[in-house]
């Protein structure tokens, strides 16, 4: 259960949440939609714990637990995973080094013991196969020269294998054609379990016709403005944000 | 400066893990330097006549050389008088012949460094592996291991003051022949009062049956440490060899001195691997090991190669140049190099490919990481010969800052006298990004294991180099000697 409680932060001085309030319930796909922006990266930056996303009031709660305070690794490894819309590259990692990395940290931090590696090495290649990535993309330094498509793939392993209980999708659906799209949603329509929920933010109605939410919410200027079910993405599609807003206002 | 890299700047601060000294009885040489010293030595040591006179020649002409300036370096100046030239157990009397005669003191010691001095096989990876040892204690050689089963092949592996005994011919042959003593102020100062190192002979046709390796330890307080390797590598044969070193953490500044000679016969191969992580003085500067090496190898016969990589981690001050002499046709060096500076640790190092054959080439990767207020300079040389047709070098010059204050620098030298040679120079210089740090974080990676991961990344062409026993220590290596840095 994610509980965002009258949110404000500032990045550099300037105030870009201004009073957010959301709760995603375990088990459901809330989906956030909102102009240019009106916040939604930030949302997810802060979910996550980027330092320079100031909290000024308002609180995250997360599992019963006030993580406001925790460090990103803390977050990741109480299960807040977040899909970048930018994945990063980084140079002479492997993606499965990377992986492996990410994976033994997280247990590390929970006190559980790490992997061995043929167990992993056994996780790894079965969630790449469903995701349609190659054992030489696993080889490769992460995310480097890997197209928009892979690299949201690869987004996707990662979060296959590191079983988040909240997963926050950055515009997944940007720069991917509709088969990478379609895959990366059938991947994620795969994770959707009683105790995970998703945080899915797009600009597009299509991206929810295969990852159909439970909530859709419109973020504009800092705060939500406006929920509702999937129908409200069909009306935004039709009427565009500034109709929606002004009328729900 | 961003956030993240603040966090990053304060990162805890890891003590140097080989810092501590055992307490192990030192017989020493008179303090300074003087002829009555360099004779005091000769005869611990039991050397033939001519290597005095060698040691002599070389002081005389010592004391009329001016220390360089050149390098990127700045330290106080050295009192050359108020150091010890020649530190000895005194348990190694006569120098233990077998294991079970080293004094448990010492086996102590290089198992706390990690290094095994048995002559079991070593786990590395799925496979094992054996590795010979020999272990460098102050002035003396502690042991050595495997050297029977290396003398069923020919290999000669020794200290080099035991081979002056077993192969007197062999070493008067080489020493001296890559890097003479009149070479540079420091490997003059070496040639007067070097004390141990090791030396290796690979037969013609051999391929040596396993890694070669000399750990050398400084402990004796105010002792300097002037290593003398020579490596010789017949025609077909192969060697890989690997030298670690540590010492404990001192309030002053000690002065590690060495000199490195390989050479490579028509169709040898030898592979140099150093794993260099002397004590590096505090956060704030003070004491760790003064290094002025002069490292070189000589490809004197026709495709020949020689191949030099280092990962410096260590050292208040590294002065350091492994280079190659490709004089054979067709001969190959490679130099692969990881430098890390932190906290106020200065490196200058790099390398000089001097291509005089034909079709001679040659390969420069060197991958700089400069962290803290730390200076990190790579300088390089790169010479052809008129005559060297074909000749062709790559280089690929990569630094890397963590944080704002320290600095990276790179003094690439070309000389070519042969208009057709084929010379390639590429340099970057890049930080860890924000955005690349906080990617790590959000998959539940601490900061010091990112910061640890994204520079093994940069440094991996390097890395993929050593001799698999060593990556993994090395890779290790990287991430301690950066904790606390990033200030
Ligand atoms: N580092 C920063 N410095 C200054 N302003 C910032 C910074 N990051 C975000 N902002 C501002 O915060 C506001 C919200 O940005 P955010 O990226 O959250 O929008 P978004 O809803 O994700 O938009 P998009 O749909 O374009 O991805 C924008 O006005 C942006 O310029
Ligand atoms: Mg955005």
């Amino acid at each position: 259960m994610l509980e965002i409680k009258d949110l404000h932060v500032n990045v550099h001085g300037k105030e870009i949440l201004k009073g957010l309030s959301l709760k995603v319930p375990p088990g459901e796909v809330h989906a956030i939609m909102g102009p240019n922006g009106a916040g939604k990266s930030t949302t997810s930056y802060t979910l996550a714990g980027r330092a320079g996303y100031e909290v000024t009031s308002g609180e995250i709660g997360f599992h019963g637990e006030d993580v406001t305070a925790l460090s990103p690794e803390e977050r990741a490894a109480r299960g807040i995973f977040l899909a970048f819309q930018y994945p990063m590259e980084i140079p002479g990692v492997t993606s499965m080094n990377f992986l492996k990395t990410a994976m033994n940290s997280q247990a590390k931090l929970r006190g559980e013991p790490e992997l061995d590696a043929a167990q992993f090495l056994r996780r790894v290649r079965a969630a790449a196969k469903e995701l349609n990535i190659s054992e030489e993309m696993l080889k490769r330094p992460l995310n480097v020269g890997f197209s928009g498509g892979e690299k949201k793939r690869n987004e996707t392993l990662q979060m296959a294998l590191l079983k988040p209980r909240l997963a926050i999708l950055d515009e997944m659906d940007s720069g991917l054609d509709i088969d990478a799209m379609k895959l990366v949603a059938e991947g994620v329509n795969k994770l959707r379990a009683p105790d995970r929920s998703f945080l899915v933010i797009t600009h597009y109605q299509r991206l929810l016709d295969y990852i159909t939410p439970d909530v859709i919410h419109i973020l504009s200027d800092g705060k939500i403005v406006l929920s509702g079910d999937k129908s409200l993405a069909l009306q935004l599609e039709e009427k565009g944000y500034d109709a929606v807003i002004n009328k729900a206002a | 400066m961003s956030e993240e890299t603040n966090t990053l700047q304060d990162l805890a601060d890891q003590k140097y893990k080989y810092g501590f000294v055992s307490d192990i009885e030192s017989e020493l040489a008179p303090k300074g330097l003087s002829e009555e010293v360099i004779r005091f030595i000769s005869a611990k040591k039991d050397e033939p006549d001519w290597l005095l006179q060698y040691r002599l020649d070389a002081y005389r002409r010592w004391l009329t050389l001016e220390e360089p300036a050149w390098a990127r370096l700045r330290y106080p100046r050295i009192d050359f008088q108020d150091a010890y030239y020649y530190a000895a157990p005194k348990s190694d009397k006569d120098g233990p012949k077998t294991l079970d005669e080293v004094d448990p003191e010492l086996l102590r010691t290089y198992e706390k460094l990690g290094i095994p001095l048995h002559e079991r096989e070593v786990l590395a990876g799925v496979q094992e592996r054996k590795v010979a040892v020999d272990a460098v204690f102050d002035s003396v050689s502690v042991v050595t291991t495997f050297k029977k089963e290396l003398a069923k092949v020919g290999v000669v592996f020794c200290p080099i003051s035991e081979a002056l005994k077993t192969h007197p011919d062999l070493v008067r042959q080489y020493l001296g022949t890559v890097v003479p003593a009149t070479d540079n102020f420091y490997a003059t100062l070496n040639a007067a009062v070097f004390s141990e190192g090791s030396f290796v002979y690979i037969p013609p046709g051999v391929r040596c049956p396993m890694e070669l390796s000399t750990y050398f330890r400084i402990n004796a307080a105010k002792s300097g440490q002037f290593e003398r390797t020579l490596i010789i590598a017949d025609k077909g044969s192969h060697v890989s060899y690997l030298e670690g070193c540590t010492a404990p953490q001192r309030d002053e500044n000690q002065l590690h001195a060495a000199v490195v000679e390989l050479i490579a016969m028509d169709d040898a191969e030898i592979k140099y691997s150093t794993v260099q992580n002397w004590y590096p003085g505090d956060e704030n500067g003070k004491g760790g090991i003064y290094n002025f090496v002069t490292k070189r190898g000589d490809c004197r016969g026709d495709h020949s190669k020689i191949s030099w990589t280092q990962v410096e981690t260590g050292s208040a001050i590294t002065w350091k140049y492994p280079s190659c002499i490709l004089r054979g046709d067709n001969s190959v060096g490679e130099f692969y190099s990881i430098a890390i500076a932190n906290h106020l640790q200065q490196a200058d190092t790099g390398t000089k490919m001097l291509h005089l054959g034909k079709n001679t080439t040659s390969r420069i990767i060197s991958k700089g990481v400069s962290a803290g207020k730390a200076q990190n300079t790579y300088r390089g040389l790169v010479s052809v010969h008129a005559k060297a047709d074909g000749a062709r070098n790559f280089t690929q010059c990569d630094s890397l800052l963590l944080g704002d204050r320290c600095g990276a620098h790179t003094v690439p030298y070309i000389q070519s006298k042969n208009p057709k040679a084929i010379l390639e120079h590429e340099a970057t210089t890049s930080k860890i990004s924000d955005d690349q740090l906080f990617y790590c974080l959000s998959r539940g990676i601490p900061t010091e294991e990112a910061v640890a991961l994204i520079v093994n990344g940069f440094c991996r062409e390097v890395l993929q180099q050593l001799p698999m026993e060593f990556a993994v220590e090395a890779q290790k290596l990287v991430g301690i000697s950066l904790e606390g840095s990033v200030g």
